[in-house]
């Protein structure tokens, strides 16, 4: 049981943990902070395996801007203070069947495509050059094909935005 | 000073960095209160400022921090408690970490982040959360009001932020602090390398944009939106008192500080000199006693950047909400998207 190992698991229950108040929580925005607690133990947990591009990226874009502009649509539309009675609807039962199959789905995604596999024991942290070498390098289509689609969102939220 | 240190065990060092961290967001934002709030501005209104307390009143800023600590922590009857309490500290988290990445000297760093400047950009996020959560929870429609401005304003200049950054790290060629530093004091300008290549001369423009977002985002005025006190009584910070309040109030100037260092990295070489001065070809010449100046000189460059920041505050009226949203997203934002080409252009013909 070396450092990183139980590092791993504290981190690890701190996101499960989290990741049930999201669920179980009565508040709107009580939930969003506890999917805070999770991204920000994902972000962790890149750090842990020496991918501190991934976990920096992590912050930015899910705690940064995604969170905030959630909380940000949620108060400015509804956000009572207190335990929000409709939050918990018949839509659990749908829920927890979809998040099981993912579940199941995802971990023998992992154990299919890993197995036993280990970890070298003195892993190179890649550098983030190398990381910018790949994406634009061999990765450049794949990267330009999500440009066009994060591009096609912003013009249909221009779209659905405009009043004439 | 690292041989100094190298005897030191482990859970030393670590003590070291908190405690040089401590000094490193606290010492300015005290100075900065003193010397820019408390005179500076006095002096531009005609008027003495805090004289009692000590000579010429510098005594003031412990005095007011004992009366702030003596008071009640008062929480609103309707509030959410837990996040109204949380708030407030994390915005001064973000702080902290912020400056974990600052180089101060050769070897005076608290740690070498590969990803340096976009790690500062990340986590100077994480305090609109703070802010954010801060508005909501005092339960009063001033003080969400005051939230949601500040976010949507937080969010509106982030963005030219990080594109004039970009720049600097094409023209550097690293994202590392440190080595932006040493890139700067060993380059030289047509030939001449006299001053080095403090990048506030090739990226003039990145350098006013990214002045202009750090006053955005410090929330200081002619940005001061969401703590307009003729509207919102003090916004967010409405419902705050006592040391929570001072939470609030230390953040803001000691952001303003790490700010201005970072600033200063990017722009103005940071803690270095030009290397050639002393003959030093790279960061391993650099003879010991910079990490003692190094600091000094961060520390004088940030000063000269907080009166800016402060001068500008003390000079402009307030812009109303929907010209500094236009002129973020229609002024800033395109300046800084050709400033990018240009630079990438001129990165690959030169």
């Amino acid at each position: 049981m070396i450092a990183q190992n139980i590092g791993f698991w504290i981190i690890a229950i701190v996101m499960i943990g989290a990741a049930l108040r999201v669920v179980t929580t009565n508040n709107v925005v009580h939930a969003a902070l506890w999917l805070v607690v999770v991204l920000a133990g994902a972000a962790a947990q890149y750090i842990l395996l020496a991918a501190e591009f991934v976990a920096v990226t992590q912050v930015l874009v899910y705690i940064g801007a995604v969170m905030v502009l959630f909380l940000f649509g949620t108060m400015l539309t509804r956000a009572r203070i207190g335990a929000e009675s409709d939050l918990n609807n018949s839509y659990k039962k749908l829920g927890i069947p979809v998040g099981l199959i993912m579940l199941v789905a995802m971990g023998l995604a992992l154990t299919d495509s890993f197995g036993d596999e280990k970890l070298p024991e003195s892993a190179k942290i890649v550098s983030t050059q190398e990381i910018s070498d790949q994406i634009f390098g061999p990765y450049l289509l794949p990267f330009w094909a999500l440009s066009f689609v994060l591009l096609a969102a912003v013009v249909g939220a221009i779209v659905l935005a405009r009043k004439d | 000073m690292i041989a100094l240190l190298a005897e030191v065990p482990y859970w030393g060092q670590s003590l070291l960095r908190v405690l040089g961290g401590l000094v490193a967001v606290l010492l300015p934002a005290g100075t900065i209160v003193y010397v820019f709030l408390f005179k500076m501005m006095s002096f531009m209104q005609s008027r003495l400022g805090p004289m009692e307390a000590g000579p010429y009143g510098s005594m003031q800023l412990f005095a007011e921090v004992g009366k702030w600590l003596q008071k009640e922590d008062i929480v609103p009857d309707r509030a959410d408690a837990r996040i109204f309490k949380m708030a407030p500290i994390i915005v001064l988290v973000s702080t902290f970490l912020l400056v974990v990445v600052v180089p101060f000297g050769p070897e005076a760093w608290f740690t070498d982040f590969e990803t340096g400047v976009f790690y500062a950009l990340a986590v100077s996020s994480i305090s609109v959360l703070g802010i954010l959560i801060a508005g909501w929870s005092s339960a009063n429609k001033y003080s969400l009001l005051g939230g949601l401005r500040a976010a949507g304003q937080l969010i509106a200049y982030e963005l030219p932020m990080v594109l004039a950054v970009m720049g600097v790290v094409i023209q550097a060629g690293t994202m590392n602090l440190q080595k932006i530093v040493v890139a700067q004091n060993t380059g030289s300008m047509f030939g001449i390398d006299a001053i080095g290549h403090p990048y506030v001369i090739s990226q003039f423009f990145g350098f006013i944009i990214f002045m202009i977002a750090i006053q955005a985002e410090l929330t200081q005025a002619p940005f001061d939106m969401p703590i307009a006190e003729s509207e919102l009584v003090s916004g967010y910070m409405t419902e705050y008192s006592g040391f929570r309040f001072l939470i609030f109030f230390i953040g803001e100037y000691a952001t303003a500080g790490v700010f201005a260092m970072i600033a200063s990295v990017l722009f103005l070489g940071g803690w270095g000199v030009p290397f050639t001065w002393f003959g030093w070809t790279s960061v391993d010449d650099v003879a010991n006693w910079m990490n003692i100046v190094g600091p000094l000189i961060m520390f004088t460059k940030m000063m000269l950047l907080v009166f800016v920041i402060m001068w500008i505050r003390f000079s402009y009226p307030r812009l109303r909400e929907d010209q500094l949203q236009r002129f973020a997203w229609k002024g800033l934002i395109p300046v800084a998207l050709v400033n990018i080409m240009v630079t990438a252009i001129l990165k690959v013909v030169f």
